[in-house]
């Protein structure tokens, strides 16, 4: 087998509370804690979760955006957290991201064309001439047209300005894109649009996704892999037929069945997950999900469960897969 | 089984008049609402689905809103000819609503007790307060709110996301409404509170048998909710008909081209259907058929004038020349209408 892309090892970020005059540090927000996972060549990663999981915090240690607590980010081979500022910069050219919010990421002063030829500037690729055919480029590819390079953001529809983040991603030629809940602002029809552009664009220039996102059937419909993500923690990374067909989290289960399907007459059990998702600065001991598991044991209050292999390509934190209790069953 | 109806709207059409000229935000729509029944109303942003639930209730902002056309029959009497002081007798009383951010909704500097007991109050001006707040307790327990006495000494910004809806949804049942407006209820939840949210509405009209008026651009709360749905589009109403017959047999192509263009989490489609174009501005079509530019089999008729809403079933509404010939054999009447 090939080296993965993009190794990530026991990736920690903890903010830091602080409370009164001195700021003296009272305790820490756990927004990841100890995730693991590999990222091949010309797949995508999805990773999925509700707010709070550290999906997105994830996204941006990778991108260097956040500086990580503890652990290694890989990527080629080459450890990016121990990078110089100089030597990130040029990692940077092969890892882009793309936003959620294409009303926020775009400088409204600037015209489209500016914008795209930004990254080439910033990082010295190119001439004045070389990076105006680049623009135009990028334009056709994600689908807009060269005149558009002289309009402003304002001028745009909210799925249009998501070509134009994405058209900003790709122009330092990244082999890496990192999509932070990219098509959740826009609306059904767009969204279809956007993530069928993404897929064109990832078999042409043999991208590689990170696709963080929140709805489950977006994330199956363009993810390879799927990890799902739980108060700071990877419950459960599987290939995504697997993880559809047989989620065995108890949260993977409870999440999975909660996302209505468009088709009345669809009848499934319901797994309905009872309270609400604890404050990361406080999590439960032991497994973090014990608090709304229907299936609790003695261990999960006091034992982390760690991430293993169940079955081949299929990983899940969970005592109920302990090896004591398979045999048990 | 035919049910009363409870709510008619009929031509309705909110206008804002705005520096650049009037916009029809909901243009000529006819609906109604019966009672007991979970009834969906989907669209994309700027169709006018908000904007005629804000109709309703006598809420669209003004200026520079204003319901210009129409009528809105609550059980025979016409909510459009309100004054605002009539109308701050329904609201609450006879119709209620819920809202998508629960956080902006809730005042802040106000205990839930507080608010939960001033809704009560405004329409049971001879309760006590103790009475009202009995009431309140009572309420909370019935959506499923946990340690009611405590919370009702609670401010909003100690409750989670969910809650705060819980308590919404309380405060808006608390006079016993016949019809409970819910406009994106669940948008700002996450799936899994979002679950529970759309189990207690459901359970809440099965009890209480409080008509409700869902407002979604999600089509799988649809699909789990809701027992009728109207499709909207450009503030116009594009389909209308029983949730099964909408998501089985949909015939407009703007309800097909959206159900099969959301990713379906059971089976992975190779590609996604994709309607081409964007979503129009309100008001920015003055002719033809609204979805024409994006439609796949528009012609030329679409592009001179607007279909009718056909009847193309016993209870399914379309509008769409493709479906006028279908439509021939039930009812010849909508044709001779349309020219």
């Amino acid at each position: 087998m090939t080296e993965p892309l993009l190794k990530v090892n026991n990736l920690k970020k903890y903010f830091p509370i602080r409370k009164g005059i001195l700021g003296k540090e009272q305790g820490n927000v756990k927004a990841v804690d100890d995730v693991s996972f590999y990222v091949y060549e010309g797949e995508t990663l999805g990773i999925v979760g509700e707010s709070g999981c550290g999906k997105s915090t994830t996204g941006r240690m990778i991108m260097k955006l956040l500086d990580p607590t503890e652990g290694s980010i890989e990527f080629e081979g080459k450890d990016l957290t121990k990078l110089s500022n100089a030597e990130m910069r040029k990692a940077r050219r092969e890892i882009q991201m793309v936003f959620q919010d294409p009303f926020a990421s775009l400088n409204p002063r600037h015209t489209i064309g500016k914008i795209l030829e930004e990254p080439l500037i910033v990082h010295g690729l190119g001439n004045a001439k070389e990076r105006k055919k680049k623009v135009l480029e990028l334009l056709e590819i994600v689908g807009l047209s060269s005149y558009h390079a002289n309009r402003y953001p304002h001028q745009f529809s909210g799925g249009q300005r998501q070509r134009i983040g994405i058209a900003r991603a790709l122009m330092t030629n990244p082999k890496l894109i990192i999509a932070d809940e990219p098509v959740s602002a826009l609306d059904v029809s767009i969204q279809a649009q956007v993530l069928n552009l993404m897929q064109d664009l990832q078999k042409d220039l043999k991208l590689t996704y990170i696709f963080i996102a929140h709805d489950l059937g977006v994330v199956r419909h363009i993810s390879d892999r799927v990890g799902v993500m739980y108060l700071g923690k990877m419950v459960e990374l599987a290939e995504s037929e697997k993880l559809y067909a047989n989620p065995l989290h108890p949260y993977a289960k409870g999440l999975l069945s909660a996302v209505p399907v468009p088709d009345p007459d669809f009848k499934r059990e319901h797994v309905l997950l009872s309270g609400d998702i604890p404050s990361p600065s406080n999590p439960p001991k032991g497994c973090t999900f014990h608090t709304r598991c229907p299936f609790k044991m003695e261990q999960c209050t006091a034992v982390v469960p760690i991430l293993i292999e169940v079955e081949e390509g299929h990983s899940v934190a969970c005592h109920l897969y302990d090896e004591g209790y398979v045999n048990d069953k | 089984m035919e049910r009363k109806e409870l709510l008619q709207v009929k031509g309705l059409e909110t206008t804002f008049f705005t520096e650049d000229g009037a916009i029809p935000a909901v243009d000529n729509i006819d609906f109604s609402l019966r009672e007991g029944e979970i009834l969906g109303i989907v669209g994309e942003s700027g169709c006018g689905k908000s904007v005629t639930s804000l109709s309703i209730m006598g809420l669209v902002p003004s200026p520079p809103g204003k319901v210009t056309n129409g009528e809105i029959l609550l059980e025979g009497t016409d909510l459009a000819k309100f004054s605002d002081k009539e109308m701050r007798k329904i609201r609450g009383k006879e119709v209620a609503m819920i809202f998508q951010e629960p956080m902006t909704s809730l005042n802040p500097l106000f205990t839930i007790g507080n608010q939960l007991t001033e809704a009560i109050l405004i329409h049971n001006k001879k309760w006590s307060k103790k009475k009202a707040e009995e009431r309140a307790i009572e309420m909370m327990k019935l959506v499923g709110l946990p340690r009611s006495e405590e919370l009702l000494k609670e401010y909003p910004h100690q409750l989670s996301g969910g809650m705060r809806q819980r308590v919404m949804i309380a405060m808006a049942l608390v006079c016993d409404p016949k019809i409970l407006i819910a406009d994106e209820p669940t948008t700002a939840l996450d799936v899994t509170i979002q679950a529970q949210i759309l189990q207690l509405m459901r359970d809440l009209n099965k009890r209480l048998n409080t008509a409700v008026m869902l407002i979604t651009h999600d089509l799988g709360v649809v699909a789990e909710t809701c027992e009728r749905v109207v499709v909207m589009y450009s503030g116009q109403i594009v389909e209308e008909g029983p949730v099964d017959l909408i998501f089985k047999d949909p015939q407009h192509p703007y309800t097909k081209g959206l159900i099969q263009s959301v990713p379906d989490m059971r089976f992975k489609k190779d590609r996604l259907y994709s309607i081409r174009g964007n979503v129009p501005k309100p008001g920015s079509i003055k002719q033809g058929c609204r979805f024409a530019a994006r439609c796949e089999w528009a012609h030329e008729r679409c592009l001179q004038e607007n279909p009718t809403l056909y009847q193309t079933g016993e209870h399914h509404k379309t509008r769409c020349f493709l479906v006028s010939g279908k439509e021939a054999h039930i009812d010849d009447r909508a044709i001779v209408e349309s020219k």
